[in-house]
């Protein structure tokens, strides 16, 4: 691997991004639009708010995040800049290390905004500092590309990859202990919810809403999400072969 | 010396023999065309030296490397068929990324540009460009590291009578500088322009020869007759 492939890679993915303006405009505004809505939804229910907010927080990132790489990295792989790419110098952690390190900074500023808007516009009462929710929420990120990543490889068209969202995301979002608690839940229910990594993203959210310091429950959140990526990352770079028929 | 040694290459794709035993080398300084009807295993065969198509028998040995083996990863360029470019970034902008992957400093993206007339469409979103210039801004990534082996898979499809005798001007000084290049094509009258030409029919090499020694051979009046006298009396 070499730091300036990496580097090289992030621009370049950056630039085509920053040339998107629609996606860029999507990725900003939706979040913030989604959170405003829903603070009026609750407008007589303030607690309420303040406990779904926090999971939303960690929710966004990860889903645009998903989508965007999974589109990103299958048009990678069928305008056959991917397969250029791996017939020269390049290492597929210069490849892969790129894409996060870009949308790693998408996701900071995306995370910033909607924090933003959240925490002070709309007065979401979360007790962790501001800062531990946009690093919880770049790893939730990061976890989404992560994924998408390593999905893209079984897509065959864009169709396919936009369909692994319902498939991969909303079945996580349905067990991850926001429409209902994972203590209620069916002992099988909770078993798949507790290797979803989904779930240790809105715990993490739902510990910094309750408390002020970090407690160990949101330390172990922290490690299971930027575990769940580091793997989903080499699942990914197995997907990327050299060869192919 | 041989730039490419290639023996007993066989590949097999979906269970189909695609490409049948093929021995040949290549020289430096020589354009060798690779010629032959579409679906004929062109495209396989060039995968195969580039080390992107799996499945492959044979032994390949490209500047005294096995095919495929990270020494040889700047120093043999390929050319898809279809533009490996991206669209959404300008023609300079995909050069200097390329040039970031390959290593290459930064004064040869002038130089390419020259090289494949592109010099006046530096800023221009490639998505934008003609099909002809897409890839004309494909093969400029592929020269950045100045390759002592270009594979290029039908470069010249869709380019005007007078770009396609400028890029082969441009592979005879790369050849004269001492590249080896292997192109593929389905146009007859570019086979005269090289040195060398390889005619591949359903997996299998019909003939291998100079242009003029192909024209003697078969006593056609030009290689488009010869290639039907091959394909005729090899069926």
């Amino acid at each position: 691997m070499s730091a300036r492939v990496t580097l090289a890679t992030a621009r370049r993915v950056l630039t085509q991004l920053r040339r998107d303006h629609r996606t860029m405009a999507l990725l900003l505004v939706v979040p913030c639009v989604l959170l405003t809505l829903l603070r009026y939804l609750y407008d007589d229910q303030p607690a309420v708010f303040d406990r779904v907010g926090g999971p939303l927080l960690a929710l966004f990132p990860f889903t645009t995040m998903f989508l965007v790489t999974s589109v990103a990295m299958l048009r990678e792989r069928m305008s056959g800049t991917l397969e250029r790419l791996l017939t020269t110098p390049l290492a597929k952690g210069d490849l892969l290390f790129g894409y996060a390190l870009a949308f790693g900074v998408v996701a900071v500023v995306q995370t910033a905004l909607a924090s933003f808007v959240a925490l002070v516009l709309l007065g979401l009462d979360l007790a962790a500092s501001p800062a531990l929710v946009v690093l919880l929420a770049v790893l939730d990120a990061l976890l989404g590309m992560a994924l998408g990543l390593f999905l893209s490889a079984f897509a065959r068209s864009e169709f396919q990859a936009v369909q692994f969202l319902p498939a991969f995301v909303l079945p996580q979002l349905l067990l991850c202990g926001l429409f209902a608690p994972r203590e209620a839940m069916a002992a099988p229910l909770r078993w798949l919810s507790d290797v979803m990594p989904l779930t240790y993203a809105v715990d993490g959210m739902q510990e910094l809403a309750a408390s002020s310091e970090p407690t160990g429950a949101f330390v172990r959140d922290l490690v299971v999400v930027a575990g769940a990526s580091l793997l989903a990352l080499a699942l990914g770079a197995a997907t990327l072969r050299r060869e192919s028929a | 010396m041989n730039s490419v040694e290639v023996t007993g290459l066989s590949v097999a794709r979906g269970g189909r023999q695609v490409l049948h035993d093929l021995s040949f080398t290549l020289q430096p300084g020589q354009i060798t065309g690779l010629l032959g009807p579409s679906g004929c295993g062109k495209t396989t065969l060039m995968r195969a030296l580039v080390g992107v198509q799996s499945n492959v028998r044979g032994t390949l040995r490209i500047l005294g490397e096995p095919a495929g083996s990270p020494g040889l990863r700047h120093r043999v360029g390929y050319v898809t068929q279809a533009p490996a470019v991206y669209g959404d970034l300008s023609v300079e902008e995909n050069l200097v990324y390329f040039a970031a992957v390959l290593g290459a400093p930064h004064p040869r993206i002038a130089e390419v540009l020259v090289q494949v007339d592109l010099g006046d469409r530096r800023t221009q979103l490639v998505q934008s460009l003609s099909g002809g210039q897409r890839a004309r801004v494909s093969l400029a990534t592929a020269l950045l590291s100045a390759p002592e082996v270009l594979v290029l898979d039908e470069p010249t499809v869709g380019l005007d009578p007078v770009l396609r005798r400028d890029l082969w001007d441009l592979f005879g000084r790369l050849t004269d500088a001492g590249a080896t290049i292997l192109v593929s094509s389905h146009v007859m009258d570019e086979a005269v322009r090289c040195d060398r030409l390889l005619l591949l029919r359903e997996g299998r090499f019909v003939a291998d020869d100079t242009p003029a020694g192909l024209l003697r051979k078969t006593g056609a009046g030009d290689l488009e007759g010869a290639f039907l006298t091959i394909a005729e009396s090899t069926r």
